[in-house]
């Protein structure tokens, strides 16, 4: 216990001290989240995207509904109203169509402008007449949903190159093999390093969120200890991803390669800036291997619909379960030496 | 103070061998594959407590990687090594102090802030105010440890070695790169600890640091060892010569009718008969004002045994 707090303390104070890495860590989220906001507070974007829910077999053409064949618009497939609906309401989509019956109907959002303008287009379109549906809900403003993305991303910069490349860098200058002769063993370093690193974002990311909240006012619906849990989860799986990583690699270069090739998939994938909703579905079905996609599931849950531990539940479960595995592997294949 | 250079043949400190100590640590047939080398193949030795042992030998004899097995960092492929007779264990690391060859530390840490966290991992120990002391740290303590001069670097690596009290102390060409006076001042502050009664292993390319801090060496080379003893003994041993050194310009061109082998400026004769081949130069009307006669050394012995070829 004296060796494990001994190691945190010098990890957390070599951290604190390279302002140069502090700082980045701080003002990195900073600037993304003030950038988005800047950036997606102007006038909404000029596409409009609505969800069709067709008759089984159909192809979503003309031929369907000449509404479908409306220029700048996106239309995408979706199976079921209960689960399309809430996309209407929290204006992540403009509209939905559901054309299994006759007539067919479709839903806006009449606090939604967007909703409203796709509605006169198609009003001036021919075809069968669609019955009209209301569906209501204040709009999420694009910063309350990428604000969970954006720190949930520093999380993952900083947990997999905090980690992985900084063990990496130890192995390779010989500190690792000057530890080595010490009694202090391997599952004790790496709890160190985990506990240091989890210590330091949770900090940074708590600071970084009260301090944009402070201007931007996000939406909360939920409990903020419960979005503290899955931040806290999330950081940890990630943490021990980035130990698997380092655990045998002698080489920084390597290592950087490793981790943009996990991480930069992940910021794409996971729905960082953008929602996957209408993506591929094979796109969709291998982000769920990434941590940050569960995470930030569960955090807009947590924020936008107001979601209790019972729904993120499932989340956590999935995390806590990679956290596990990856610290499991990182720890029984950790080597101190280089060669 | 040390003694100066040429007279450490005779005023060597501590250069008896302590017979009756018991040994601390024993080897037995040690051997180490690696996939493409037989880096050290089947060494033994022992050495007795309170002593200090020299590992000599070139780059690539094989000496790192037996001081690597004796430290416990190195898992041999065979053969067996026993601390005060029982196979190393896991105690064996609080009971065992190292100073690598080159080591980081934790950037951003001062040195007070480095001792205290390897203090921290071991049980025991001496307080960080002695260690302070011992190896001279006091102007330096709140400094960061990156913004060392290099002999203030090895005095800090020293202490952290240290800093269990171990009973056995390795240390890997602990002067490399040290200019004469961190040198110097480093091979004092060895023997201000092993006269405290501490076993030392130590590793370097320097025979004068040998002869002076060593009371048994042993050189390496191909996985071997190829000879051990005290150093005098192996002196003694392998040469029963004298150098004759003289200005290659008193020798009048009569050099190598003289046997002398030219070096630049000077020239060299080894001999075993000093008053013979003195009369000869004198004979030979060669003045004798320059002439210096020498001891064979360690680095003479170390050459002859391990060859001249350059070595990677």
């Amino acid at each position: 216990m004296k060796r494990l707090w001994a190691m945190t303390l010098a990890r957390s104070l070599e951290f604190l001290r390279d302002t140069s890495a502090l700082g980045w860590n701080l003002i990195f989220p900073l600037v993304m989240v003030a950038g988005m906001a800047l950036i997606f507070s102007g006038p909404g974007q000029p596409l409009f995207k609505a969800a069709v829910i067709a008759p089984a077999g159909a192809a979503l053409d003309a031929k369907l509904h000449p509404f479908l064949a409306t220029p700048h618009v996106q239309f995408y497939a979706e199976t079921s109203v209960e689960e399309a609906l809430p996309k209407v309401q929290r204006h992540r989509i403009d509209m939905l169509i559901d054309l299994r019956t006759t007539p067919g109907k479709y839903w806006v959002n009449d606090q939604s402008p967007k909703g409203t303008t796709l509605e006169r287009v198609l009003a001036g379109t021919a075809g069968p007449k669609l019955e009209r549906e209301i569906a209501s809900g204040a709009q999420i403003r694009y910063v309350d949903w990428v604000v969970p993305g954006v720190l949930g991303m520093n999380i993952m910069f900083s947990c997999l190159f905090g980690i992985g490349y900084v063990i990496v860098r130890y192995r390779k200058s010989g500190y690792l093999k000057r530890l080595n002769a010490t009694p202090l063993r391997a599952i004790e370093f790496i709890t160190a390093q985990l506990i240091s690193r989890l210590a330091l974002i949770m900090l940074i990311t708590v600071v970084v969120f009260t301090g944009t909240n402070l201007f931007l006012h996000f939406r909360m619906e939920g409990s903020y200890l419960n979005l503290f849990l899955v931040a806290l989860i999330g950081a940890i799986s990630m943490i021990a991803m980035g130990l698997t990583v380092s655990a045998r690699v002698t080489s920084e270069e390597l290592a950087g390669g490793l981790l943009n090739l996990i991480s930069s998939p992940m910021m794409v994938v996971s729905g960082v800036f953008f929602s996957m909703d209408g993506s591929p579905q094979i796109l969709q079905a291998a982000a769920k291997i990434f941590p940050l996609t569960h995470m930030l599931e569960a955090a807009r849950a947590v924020m936008l619909d107001g979601a209790g531990f019972m729904q993120i539940a499932p989340q956590l479960a999935i995390l806590s379960a990679m956290a596990v595995v990856f610290l499991a592997i990182g720890a029984s294949t950790f080597k101190w030496t280089q060669d | 103070m040390l003694p100066p250079y040429d007279s450490r043949l005779r005023l060597r400190p501590g250069s008896q061998l302590q017979c009756d100590m018991p040994d601390i640590l024993t080897v037995r047939n040690l051997k180490k594959h690696f996939p493409k080398v037989q880096a050290v193949n089947g060494v033994s030795f022992e050495v007795a407590e309170g002593s200090c042992f020299g590992l000599l030998g070139p780059n690539g004899a094989g000496k790192s990687t037996t001081v690597e097995m004796l430290e416990g960092i190195l898992k041999p492929s065979s053969g067996e090594i026993l601390f005060r007779g029982e196979p190393i264990g896991p105690r064996y690391r609080e009971r065992v102090g190292i100073q690598f060859q080159t080591t980081a530390l934790q950037d951003f840490l001062t040195v007070k802030e480095n001792l205290r966290f390897f203090h921290s991992l071991y049980e025991q120990g001496p307080s960080i105010e002695e260690l302070v002391e011992t190896c001279h740290l006091g102007e330096f303590m709140d400094r960061d440890s990156r913004k060392l001069s290099g002999g203030q670097r090895q005095r800090l690596l020293l202490a952290i070695a240290l800093v269990n009290d171990p009973d056995l102390l390795f240390l890997d060409e602990p002067t490399t790169g040290l200019d004469p006076q961190a040198r110097r001042n480093f091979w004092e502050l060895v023997q201000s600890i092993k006269a405290r009664g501490k076993t030392i292993v130590l590793t370097t390319h320097y025979m004068e640091e040998a002869y002076l801090l060593c009371d048994e060496i042993a050189i390496m080379d191909h996985g071997h060892i190829i000879a051990r003893g005290t150093p005098n003994r192996l002196l003694a041993e392998h040469f029963n010569d004298s150098v004759l050194e003289i200005p290659s310009a008193e020798l009048n061109g009569q050099a190598s009718a003289l046997g002398f082998t030219v070096r630049r400026e000077a020239a060299e004769l080894m001999t075993a008969d000093v008053n013979d081949s003195v009369r000869k130069l004198l004979d030979a009307g060669v003045s004798l004002t320059h002439l210096k006669i020498r001891p064979r050394t360690l680095e003479d012995l170390f050459i002859r045994l391990t060859g001249r070829e350059m070595r990677s």
